[in-house]
């Protein structure tokens, strides 16, 4: 077991270093000199100078790496250029953001995705499952700005009965956090929801015409029964799984919804960054949410490793 | 039961009206970058510093100097000079006084803080001295009239020394200055809130408690939160949406051409293609390229006719615009005759355009307008930050361009047409030109100064090294019941005398 945990953690010392210095170069993928674009309309060379200096871009490329490496690993993820704070409490104050953000829509997906597949697959070929399906495909194929900005035109314009834009901490009022979250999870559910009915339909329908539930059927069991508790039970597990992929998607998702609506979350922070060439705030993002994923996957592999003995062998 | 509960329901009608009124919710059309009036670098954030920070003057719509922190000021005989009296009995947020040699602070802070973007504003300032408690002088090495626009700025503006002292370069993380509102709190990309600063030496002419800032990216959405009362004012709407809100009773519309202009600048001589460019080898060959444009239909087809057309560093709307060189009609025959009389056929030339905005659409207008008159015209789309690398090294024939625009013409001019200008990127150098720039910083007299920049214009229509074709305009958009908002040329949004009818 220790070996395995010990082995698990010095293969993802590699990933990550590879990851940081992917993160590193596409600084240099970016065109422009840097401190040209950050000294503003005046161009002031010795301001120019000065910025250059002052973020280390008059040093060689490998000697700002292990600079900022260096930093890094000391817990220093930088200085946001534009705003003069230390990236670590930027993406502190807006993780929670994102992350309720993407809570809530996976929420809706659950509660909105998975009945309508049930529904569709038990009434397979009626009206009611062409309607989930149409729906479904909508929400595949609607671009989720377009669905943001009439949704913010018929709530918000016309009916007045929602914010269409910006955000209220949950602790200063839950209700109007409520409020200003819900069109923008919506919004963001919209493919999750349409993935979460296909994939619950689909596994229903293989579900329903197996021998256990003919026989379940046969026992005299009734249909709601039959549905809730034999058939879906099976047919939900690789929903779960999905729904765990899908979480991840959501947190990218969320880049262009936090766009549409003022959402200040992790996505409009790393957009906000790109376009004001805030380097040091794309590094760190990028940074954090790859050592995030990479800390995700080993946990699952713990897991697996703990719950499946073959793995073991 | 009706007699009390009728009184209850109208005094709550009342304090909602009240509450109402006693906050501003104005939508930016970005998050400001830090609030630090030495640091700062965005457009935006200027709007905000107009809440919290006054500056030593600022300007009216005509942009004529108004008394502001500074209530008079005098230049020396020589132009070297300016004295500044500072208005007595002014307080910082933080309840120190604003004096002399708080304004001493804060210039010196502008010109040697670390990373300052205002040092290139007022470099020219070689010392300021504390004369006595309510007088400053500022001196140049050499004379410098543009100086006092600078002041009218975030260059112009005070801050509190003891805060900024404390607080180093971290400073723009809760300003302290001597404005009408002070900072409440600000969180990233959501909000940004101030309120009234009671003691504000002019506190009477400020009408809101409180004013929140909310930065609302797409423009769509901005105005779609103030049709749904979420903001009561906007700033910079589409020009796209500008009918659509004219035609709409609930919102108030208002429009100002601004300080900014787009052109094309030529390489006249910068590296070696200014030595290939064909527009470089004869004036007569520019001269065609801009008679060959028209500056309406630009005006037209690109903006639904809402900006301005214009042919000078400032626009015709601008009281340093040069009325005796007025903006030439498109003429094609004449194009044709002094292309011939240049000796060129169908001279071919890339025109380098930024990518993004419309400054692709501008390029085709004028690619299929210039064919007319036998311009090969390419368009090569750049991404903005490289356009600026490449101009500089002169890699280009043609570079569209747009500047945001300053109070003072100088500004918009010496450092792209002056022989040593930093902006400079066609290297153009006219003697003529060089000794009537020199002349205009020499003298605060208006007349001297604008004989100067006629001179200036006579000489630039006939070089053409540069073609300026239009001049932006400010849109805003606001609640019916919000009244007062006066439109300046600079774009910002003055508080004084807005109020919630």
């Amino acid at each position: 077991m220790l070996t395995f945990i010990v082995r698990r953690i010095l293969i993802s010392i590699p990933t990550i270093v590879f990851v940081s210095i992917v993160v590193f170069g596409l600084q240099l993928l970016l065109p422009g000199d840097p401190a040209l674009a950050l000294a503003g309309e005046e161009r002031d060379p010795q301001l120019i100078a000065e910025l250059r200096r002052l973020y280390n871009l008059d040093q060689p490329i490998w000697r700002q790496y292990l600079i900022w490496v260096g930093n890094v690993l000391q817990g220093n993820l930088g200085e946001s250029i534009r705003l003069k704070m230390p990236v670590g409490d930027l993406v502190a104050a807006k993780l929670p953001v994102t992350m309720q953000l993407a809570s809530m829509a996976i929420l809706i997906a659950v509660c909105v995705g998975i009945p309508m597949g049930i529904v569709s697959a038990v009434k397979k070929e009626t009206y009611l499952d062409y309607g989930a399906n149409v729906v479904a495909l909508s929400g595949i194929s609607v671009p989720s700005f377009w669905l943001g900005i009439m949704m913010i035109m018929l709530f918000s314009v016309h009916l007045g009965w929602l914010p269409a834009s910006g955000f209220v901490k949950p602790s200063e009022s839950l209700s109007q956090n409520l409020k200003t979250m819900i069109m923008p999870a919506f919004v963001l559910s919209s493919v999750t929801t349409a993935i979460f009915m296909r994939h619950t339909r689909s596994a229903m329908l293989a579900v329903l015409r197996s021998d256990y539930v003919r026989t379940a059927r046969a026992k005299g069991l009734r249909e709601p029964r039959v549905v809730f508790r034999h058939a879906l039970r099976n047919a939900i597990i690789p929903v779960v799984t999905l729904g765990a992929i899908q979480l991840g998607e959501l947190m990218s998702g969320a880049v262009l919804t936090e766009q549409i609506f003022t959402i200040p979350g992790f996505g409009k922070l790393i957009v906000d960054a790109v376009f004001n060439r805030d380097y040091a705030v794309v590094q760190g993002v990028v940074l954090c949410t790859a050592t995030g994923f990479i800390f995700l996957n080993l946990c699952a592999d713990l897991i697996y490793f703990m719950v499946n003995p073959r793995m073991r062998g | 039961m009706k007699r009390v509960v009728l009184p209850l329901l109208a005094l709550s009608l009342m304090t909602s009206v009240a509450s109402a009124q006693q906050n501003l919710r104005i939508g930016l059309a970005e998050d400001p970058d830090i609030l630090d009036p030495t640091l700062a670098r965005t457009f935006v954030g200027r709007i905000v510093f107009m809440a919290m920070c006054d500056k030593l003057l600022d300007i009216d719509k005509d942009l004529k100097l108004v008394p502001q922190l500074a209530t008079e000021w005098s230049w020396s005989p020589d132009q070297t000079a300016v004295t500044f009296k500072i208005r007595p009995n002014v307080m910082f947020h933080d309840g120190e006084k604003m004096d002399a040699e708080a304004v001493r602070y804060s210039l010196d802070r502008h010109l040697n803080l670390q990373g300052s973007f205002r040092r290139s504003e007022i470099n020219v300032v070689k010392s300021i001295d504390v004369v006595d408690p309510t007088t400053v002088k500022v001196s140049m090495a050499t004379p410098f009239a543009p100086l006092l626009a600078q002041f009218t700025d975030r260059a112009g503006m005070v801050v509190s020394p003891k805060a900024a002292t404390a607080a180093g370069a971290n400073f723009g993380a809760k300003p302290i200055c001597a404005g009408p509102y002070k900072f409440v709190e600000r969180v990233q990309q959501d909000r940004i809130v101030v309120e009234k600063f009671k003691e504000h030496w002019n506190a009477s002419a400020y009408s809101f408690d409180r004013i929140t800032y909310l930065p609302i990216v797409d423009g769509t959405v901005r105005l779609a939160n103030l049709r749904s009362g979420q903001i009561d004012m906007l700033e910079r709407l589409q020009a796209s949406d500008v009918a659509e809100v004219k035609k709409d009773a609930r919102v108030k519309f208002a429009s100002l051409t601004g300080l900014g202009y787009a052109g094309i600048t030529i390489n006249v001589a910068n590296g070696d293609r200014g030595k290939t460019n064909v527009l470089a080898k004869d004036k007569r060959i520019r001269q065609a390229l801009e008679l060959s444009i028209d500056r309406d239909a630009i005006n037209q087809v690109v903006f639904n006719g809402e900006f301005n057309a214009g042919n000078q560093w400032v626009p015709p709307t601008n009281p340093w615009y040069v009325k005796s060189v007025a903006t030439p009609k498109r003429d094609v025959a004449k194009a044709k005759e002094l292309l011939k009389a240049a000796g060129v056929t169908n001279p071919s030339f890339t025109l380098m355009v930024p990518t993004g905005n419309e400054g692709q659409q501008v390029a085709q207008v004028i690619q299929s307008m210039v064919k007319e008159s036998g311009f090969d015209m390419k368009i090569q789309q750049v991404e903005f930050a490289t356009s600026l690398q490449t101009a500089q090294k002169g890699d280009f024939d043609a570079f569209q361009i747009g500047w945001s625009g300053r109070v003072d013409p100088d500004g918009n001019l010496t450092a792209f047409i002056a022989c040593d200008g930093g902006q400079n990127d066609g290297k153009y150098c006219s003697q003529d030109v060089e000794a009537a720039l020199k002349l205009t910083r020499s003298t605060s007299n208006f007349e001297q100064r604008a004989t100067a920049y006629e001179k200036i214009a006579k000489v630039h229509a006939d070089d053409v090294p540069r073609i300026y074709l239009y001049h932006p305009t400010w849109f805003w958009a606001m609640s019916p019941k919000l009244a007062g908002f006066q439109p300046v040329p600079d774009g910002m949004i003055r508080l004084n005398g807005m109020k919630m009818n």
